[in-house]
């Protein structure tokens, strides 16, 4: 599905000297209306279209929140408080941007997952893939950096927990860190430049986004039988309105399930000690990130060595920029790969286990047998983080060479309609290659 | 397949012991507080006016003297979805109150009585004053605490709360705090300055067992007229009175939100249906279609 050209047809005088100068309507008709779409998509499939919503949504949310908004340690949660208060619908503009972020990481979430189920992530998709995991990361900073800006206890010690973290690089860890803070503790200047921070990286992953809308445009999206297009007219269904429509479905859908949030249980996904105004003096009882971080929250804390934790952390994300290499399957899609779904859905559940041994105390104890402590929650996270681990760097490799895979479907138009009938789509066509 | 399978065994076997693992008591051992029933919980829950009122009373006559409210103006008191005082009562209110101004003309601060759009004055000028006053404690101000207190839910009841919207945790936990207080149990010492409480996380408090100011050892009123509209002046509905005024403080667009989210969800569930029809019927052009 390299390439298609362009079935754009300007109709006025005007279109067409627009056309002519700056074929800016012809992109758009290219990349929304007639570009095509696989017709045997799923639902996991909307949520790119999702992602983009969560992310306009919280760019003009945050747009509004900075006009009323103080970034300095003695007004910040002040000002939050004055937004909740006082601005007409600042307590929506607050709570859609607070909950958006996790919204945001429950659709990022479901997205990667399905990649790797359907092995998107496989050639010629991979720069594809790597972008993503670009954004996820630029995702990861800005959630971390926005978190800090209401400056309540979370806020503070979260900041305090996670920059610490840079003071594991040998030799120059400290130095970073004074750096990182502008000082020698969290302080004023660091929230000064978070915000700044806060305020840059969105528009980064915006251009990122671009990026990867543009790579996935021209390799074409991958579909549930990894069976790459081969005949335009049965395989495709053009971009609009098929495509559309069901992912203004699936947003609409999605957009319940944040009003949820928002409107009936907007502090749900948040900690309730970040309603404290930060306090050098008193850490909380428990520091504990988002739960969006949990999981690799739960791998640091697995290695008791400080610059181990720091590392199998940040390889933990940085090992799904290698997926493509080290899925050594020639089949795409999990559908087809009996044994690859044992291993995807292990998978899946240590990465939520993980998220819970990161929300409990180190200390706590998972399995004792006769009041003696069988396992901790240290213990239980390196068991898990080795799965993790093992899933990437055994799994993928060993499986696509000893497993045997089920037949593949001749064509996308054959696994919707069966082998026998792959008959021409009524109505309008996807963008043909020009005959 | 077999190795794969075992580790998705062991994996959810693993997961069943971490629930199960989970301490009957909250941190510090607490206990979890009991479940109350409030008018502003679910998706249609409004404040009760009176209750907000005399919760009110109580935060002055009470908590006042320690407790700022420093994020409130007085006009907060007359909005709509709070406790419902007239704009006249709001004003006699704050006449009532003195407030730092200035400078004037003369280059001098000077105090005035308090207009609806001042906040509320705090009750110490600095926390060091707070803390010379309260024995080495500060006291927290109420603005947002009904937000900022809470109890571990566990698994898997956090999961439910989801769909049941539970979120009163932290208004059940001051309440219970306030009805908490006892003599401790056999073989605790509680130092000086302390008190036993056996809902606060490690059971001791520096804070003294406030309701004294309203009730006898007996858990008789000092004033039985202490509330006017007739409500009977109990322990158990002074300290809830007060939470529900504290959620308020907390919370003063909670109505406001949840009744835009009862048109908002209407609408988009209206949408969805609609979008819904329309896919089903532009897919079904597609042969085949499912």
């Amino acid at each position: 599905m390299a390439e298609h050209h362009s079935s754009y047809v300007p109709k006025t005088g005007f279109e067409r000297w627009l056309d002519a100068r700056l074929p800016i309507v012809r992109l758009m008709h290219d990349s929304a209306v007639s570009y095509p779409v696989p017709r045997n998509l799923n639902y996991f499939w909307t949520f790119g279209g999702i992602l983009m919503f969560m992310l306009v949504s919280q760019i003009v949310t945050g747009i509004v929140l900075v006009m009323h908004y103080t970034p300095h340690v003695d007004h910040a949660f002040q000002s939050v408080e004055h937004i909740m208060r006082d601005v007409n619908y600042g307590w929506l503009m607050r709570y859609m941007h607070s909950n958006g972020a996790s919204m945001f990481f429950i659709a990022v979430y479901i997205h990667i997952f399905r990649g790797m189920y359907y092995g998107s992530y496989k050639a010629p998709r991979e720069v594809l893939w790597i972008l993503g995991v670009v954004i996820f990361l630029l995702m990861m900073a800005t959630a971390f950096l926005g978190y800090v800006l209401p400056w309540g206890q979370m806020s503070f010690w979260g900041a305090t927990v996670i920059t610490n973290l840079f003071s594991a690089i040998p030799v120059v860890g400290e130095t970073i860190v004074v750096w990182l803070w502008g000082g020698y503790s969290v302080d004023n200047p660091t929230l000064n430049r978070f915000f700044s921070l806060h305020y840059l990286l969105p528009f980064m992953i915006f251009g990122v986004v671009i990026l990867h809308v543009w790579a996935l445009h021209h390799v074409g999206q991958n579909n549930p039988s990894g069976v790459e297009v081969k005949n335009y007219k049965k395989d495709t269904v053009p971009f609009t309105p098929y495509a559309t429509v069901k992912d203004l479905f699936a947003m609409v859908c999605f957009m319940i399930f944040f009003a949820w949030f928002v409107f009936y249980h907007p502090n749900f996904l948040g900690h309730a000690d970040n309603y404290i105004p930060a306090d050098p003096l008193k850490t909380p009882a428990h520091i504990v990130p988002e739960w969006y971080f949990l999981p690799f929250y739960g791998i640091l804390r697995a290695i008791p060595d400080k610059l181990g934790g720091v590392v199998a952390m940040f390889a933990s994300i940085a090992i799904l920029a290698f997926l493509p290499w080290l899925d050594t399957s020639k089949v795409r899609s999990g559908k087809y790969r009996p044994w690859f779904k044992f291993a995807f859905w292990t998978f899946v559940l240590v990465s939520v286990l993980l998220g819970y041994t990161g929300s409990q105390p180190t200390d706590k104890v998972v399995l004792a047998i006769g009041g003696r402590t069988v396992m901790d929650m240290v213990f239980f996270a390196q068991i898990l983080t080795a799965i993790y681990f093992a899933y990437f760097l055994i799994m993928l490799p060993l499986l696509g060479l000893i497993e045997k895979p089920k037949a593949l479907p001749a064509s996308i138009a054959d696994s919707v309609l069966g082998p026998a009938g792959s008959g021409h789509i009524a109505g309008a066509h996807a963008a043909p290659p020009k005959h | 397949m077999t190795t794969s399978s075992r580790f998705l065994l062991a994996a959810l076997a693993l997961s069943g012991f971490a629930a199960l693992a989970q301490p009957a008591l909250a941190a510090g051992g607490a206990e979890k507080p009991p479940r109350q029933s409030w008018s502003f919980s679910g998706p249609f829950g409004t404040f009760d006016r009176a209750q907000l009122q005399r919760g009110f009373k109580v935060y002055r006559e009470v908590c006042a003297s320690c407790h700022g409210l420093e994020k409130l103006s007085f006009r907060n008191l007359s909005q709509p979805g709070g406790p419902g005082f007239t704009d006249g009562q709001v004003r006699t209110l704050a006449t009532e109150y003195k407030v730092m101004d200035g400078p004037n003309e003369a280059g001098e601060m000077f105090e005035r009585p308090a207009r609806p759009s001042d906040r509320f004055p705090k009750p110490f000028p600095n926390a060091e004053a707070a803390k010379a006053a309260n024995n080495g404690a500060v006291p927290p101000d109420f603005s947002v605490i009904a937000k900022a207190r809470t109890y571990e839910r566990g698994f898997p009841f956090y999961l439910f709360d989801i769909v049941t919207q539970y979120q009163e945790q932290g208004v059940d936990y001051i309440t219970a705090l306030l009805l908490g207080y006892e003599e401790p149990p056999k073989g605790v010492t509680v130092e000086a300055g302390l008190h036993w409480n056996r809902y606060f996380p490690g059971n001791k408090i520096a804070m003294g067992n406030p309701l004294v100011a309203v009730f006898d050892d007996a858990g008789k009123p000092h004033d039985p007229g202490f509330y006017t509209d007739g409500t009977p002046v109990t322990r158990e509905q002074v300290s809830r009175d007060v939470t529900a005024f504290l959620m308020w403080a907390a919370e003063p667009k909670m109505e406001e939100r949840k009744q835009t989210g009862a048109k908002v969800m209407l609408w988009l569930i209206l949408l969805a249906g609609l979008l819904y029809l329309t896919k089903k019927r532009i897919w079904s052009r597609l042969e085949g279609a499912h």
